[in-house]
Parts: C-alpha cells; sequence; structure tokens
C-alpha cells in the first residue's frame, strides 16, 4: 500500500514522444489518495498516452513519474496489479465469454471466481455471462471492461472516458464501481466539461500535449474547458 | 508461475477452440499438400531423403500458419495490455504460447503424418513411428520456441504478416535439415528399428539447438513485450 502521507501521483516534468511527435511536454502535479483528477482536452492532446504512462504500459521519456510511491519506469513492477485500466479498448477476448473473461483476469491477478460472479452480478451481466462477447452490444462489453478494471480491487483507477457508450442507467449502475462513490483515487478522461468538473478534486486540461490548465476543480468553471476545444 | 501459464494456455486453446483459426487450416494445407506432391512427382511412393525432404518442409510450412496467429488476438484485442497490467512474471506468456504452438503442432501431426503414410510414403510407417515421434517433439520443441520469439516480435509490427516467416524461415532451417537427415532413414525401405549412430548426431543438434533458442527466447521475451 502506497504511505498515505505520500502522494498517489506526483508527476514533475513529465514527458513522453511517439518518434519526433511530443505527445506529452512539461506534466507537472500531485494526487493525493482517494482525490479525482479530470484531465480534459481535445482528440489528440494526449490523455491517452497520459493515462498508459500512468499505467505503466508506455515509458515516460522524461521528467520524475512516481505512482504509488513507485518511480517509473524502473519500479513499474511495483505498480502493476494495483492499478485499474479502462481504455477505449475492452482489453476482452471478442471470442470469450464475459464469465471466461473475468475468469481469466481473475486468475491473472490472484482473484477468486465468487469475486467474478459477484461483479457480473454488480454489472448486470449474469444472464448473458455465458455469450460471446463478440454477440453482445457495446455498452453490455463496456460493463464487462469496467468489472475487468476494478477485478483486483485497484488503488488507482484510471478511466478514459468511462461512460462512453453506456446508457443513462448503466451508467448509474456502475457508479459504485468507478464513481465517486467508489472511493478510489481516480484519473479520469473526459470530453464532458459539466460531468467532469462535478467529479473532480483537480482538473487538467492538455492541448497538444501540454498542460493549458492545472487547477483545483473548484476554481474551474466550464467556460475555461470549453476554451480548450476551440 | 505455473498457475499464470496454466490461466494463459487455457484462454489459448479455448481461443482457438472458438475460432479453429489455426489447427485445421495447418492440418489442411499439409495434407493438401502432400496431394500436390503425389501428382506433381509423377511417383506412386516416395522413401528416404526424398520423403524425409517433402514431410519436414511441409511440416514447416503448416506451422508457419500458427506461427503467423499466434499473438494475432492479443495484439488486436488489447490482450497484451491486460496481460503487462497483470502481477505476473512475462516469461509465462512465452511459455503459455510455446506451449499452445506444441499443442498446434502435435494435432497438426496427428493427422499430417498418417496422411502422408498414406498418400505418398513407399514403406510402411508403422515400424518407423516410434523412432519418428522422437524426432518430431525434438523438431516441434526447437519450432515452438522459434515461433513463439518470432511471432512476439512480428505481431507489433504493421507487415506482420511478411515478417513472420521472413524472420522464422532462416531460423528453422537447421531443424528442418536435422529432423530430415534424422527421419530419413526411418522412412527408407528395409529400415530396421532403433535410432543409429548418424540419426543420434541429429537428434543432438536438434536437443542442442531447442536448448539454445529456449534459452535466447527466455532472455529477450519480456523485451519484446516492453514498449
Amino acid at each position: 500500500m502506497a504511505d498515505l502521507e505520500e502522494p498517489v501521483l506526483q508527476l514533475d516534468g513529465l514527458a513522453r514522444h511517439y518518434g519526433e511527435r511530443e505527445a506529452l511536454s512539461g506534466v507537472s502535479l500531485s494526487l493525493a489518495t482517494g482525490q479525482t483528477l479530470v484531465v480534459f482536452g481535445p482528440n489528440g492532446a494526449g490523455k491517452t498516452t497520459l493515462l498508459r504512462v500512468l499505467a505503466t504500459l508506455l515509458r515516460p521519456h522524461a521528467g520524475d513519474v512516481r505512482v504509488l510511491g513507485s518511480r517509473l519506469p524502473d519500479e513499474a513492477w511495483a505498480v502493476r496489479g494495483r492499478i485499474g485500466l479502462l481504455g477505449h479498448e475492452p482489453l476482452l477476448y471478442r471470442e470469450l465469454s464475459a464469465r471466461e473473461n473475468l475468469r481469466f483476469h481473475a486468475r491473472l491477478h490472484g482473484v477468486s471466481e465468487e469475486r467474478v460472479e459477484e461483479l457480473l452480478g454488480a454489472v448486470k451481466m449474469r444472464e448473458r455471462a455465458g455469450e460471446p462477447l463478440r454477440t453482445l452490444s457495446r455498452g453490455m462489453v463496456q460493463r464487462v471492461a469496467i468489472a475487468r478494471a476494478v477485478l483486483h480491487d485497484p488503488e488507482l483507477l484510471l478511466l478514459d472516458e468511462p461512460r462512453a457508450n453506456l446508457d443513462p442507467a448503466a451508467s448509474e449502475l456502475v457508479e459504485p464501481l468507478i464513481g465517486a462513490s467508489s472511493r478510489r483515487t481516480r484519473v479520469i478522461s473526459s470530453h464532458d466539461p459539466g460531468g467532469g468538473l462535478h467529479e473532480a478534486d483537480l482538473v487538467l486540461g492538455l492541448r497538444d500535449g501540454r498542460p493549458a490548465l492545472r487547477r483545483k476543480a473548484g476554481d474551474v468553471d466550464s467556460a475555461e474547458i470549453a476554451e480548450l476545444y476551440r | 508461475m505455473a498457475a499464470t501459464v496454466a490461466a494463459l494456455l487455457r484462454k489459448e486453446l479455448l481461443v482457438e477452440l472458438r475460432t479453429l483459426e489455426s489447427v485445421p487450416g495447418m492440418s489442411l494445407f499439409a495434407v493438401t499438400t502432400f496431394v500436390v506432391f503425389h501428382f506433381a512427382l509423377n511417383q506412386n511412393s516416395v522413401s528416404g531423403d526424398e520423403a524425409a525432404g517433402i514431410l519436414w518442409v511441409t511440416l514447416l510450412f503448416a506451422a508457419m500458419l500458427a506461427i503467423n496467429r499466434l499473438f494475432v488476438a492479443d495484439q488486436d484485442q488489447g490482450g497484451f495490455d491486460a496481460f503487462l497490467l497483470a502481477p505476473v512474471d512475462r516469461s509465462a506468456m512465452l511459455l503459455a504460447k510455446a506451449l499452445a504452438l506444441l499443442a498446434y503442432l502435435a494435432v497438426l501431426e496427428l493427422v499430417a503424418v498418417p496422411a502422408f503414410g498414406l498418400l505418398l510414403l513407399g514403406p510402411p510407417l508403422g515400424q518407423a513411428l516410434p523412432d519418428l515421434l522422437v524426432v518430431l517433439v525434438l523438431a516441434d520443441v526447437g519450432i515452438a520456441a522459434i515461433g513463439t520469439l518470432v511471432a512476439a516480435l512480428a505481431v507489433q509490427t504493421r507487415a506482420r504478416d511478411l515478417l513472420g516467416p521472413l524472420l522464422a524461415l532462416p531460423l528453422l532451417v537447421p531443424i528442418v535439415i536435422g529432423g530430415a537427415r534424422a527421419s530419413s532413414p526411418l522412412l527408407s525401405a528395409g529400415h530396421a528399428s532403433g535410432v543409429g549412430g548418424p540419426q543420434i548426431r541429429w537428434l543432438l543438434l536438434l536437443g542442442l539447438y531447442d536448448l539454445v533458442f529456449g534459452l535466447i527466447a527466455y532472455a529477450v521475451f519480456d523485451f519484446l513485450l516492453e514498449d
């Protein structure tokens, strides 16, 4: 477990590039346990890259990056299994059923099968848990992906537009798992100024990979978020 | 580690059972190739070096079909990311994929070797089978190690369908040579049971090649998964 006094995230000058192109540059922030950081920015601003760096899937190319008290990329091994990532891709096999997928992930994370059934119930997927994922709607797949992301009870949740594809009822359904009531430390990428600000303790606005806005949520209004997209 | 390998292998075999993307294609390819050889050579039967060459070249190209597809589902459906997020030894994936490939090769040979015996081979296959099995197992281990390594490398490139065979075939040639030389006497008319001196040399070569490439794959696999 991370030291309670130590921030869950501590970024100082984080940079990441793809070949010549700079995807992230000069990102610095600190996020305490239980807080939510919401990242806004137009497509290609670097939100997904930031989440993938924090998830240890991409190496930072510059800066000091500490996640759950471990420095990346050298101590990435110490962080794996303590992070839940919900990206654009569900990270599930299309030919396997929801139950088979979750059981597979449970085995990788050393989680019991009871937890799988509990989460299938929580996202209301028990009835269709035996059907191949390719036969399910996008919203249903997203619900299974959310169950997958929280299966191992992660300390830090990285959520890339988590409510995409979800109808209002499903969005409410997953609230205890990934919402504010989950009491988890979260980093959320969002395009929804109203909803995002409501959830945020800290706001980061990215434009062309650089921080254009970094403030406490209470000090930000939605017009400033909208400005990022102009 | 064993539990992780078991989980990955189980998933691998389950996906193959559902999609039937590799094994049926490999088996069909092998049998079709034997039929083509049957007509192209204009011979009713082959034996010795000729038989061994046909058998091993066919098995090699059939294996390439599975090697090319080995990591495609993981790459396309986020399986790599999901695996990398788990607190597990990354070598588990190498082992599970190699075991899966080994299983596909075993099924392929269950179909292809009897088909070869029926369609092309002159001398009866029965007597050669126990010794041939040893050669097949040793060669399969090498194909699985090299195939897994190359597939993990190729799948991360845009030209994976081209790069896989380009990298794998030169590395697999020694296995084809060793397999063919070791099995040639077994597929000759008047073969006596038991592995002779020259064959043992080829079997040792295959074993050594398996060991070397097994170790290389173990040493570099982690880096192939890294960003």
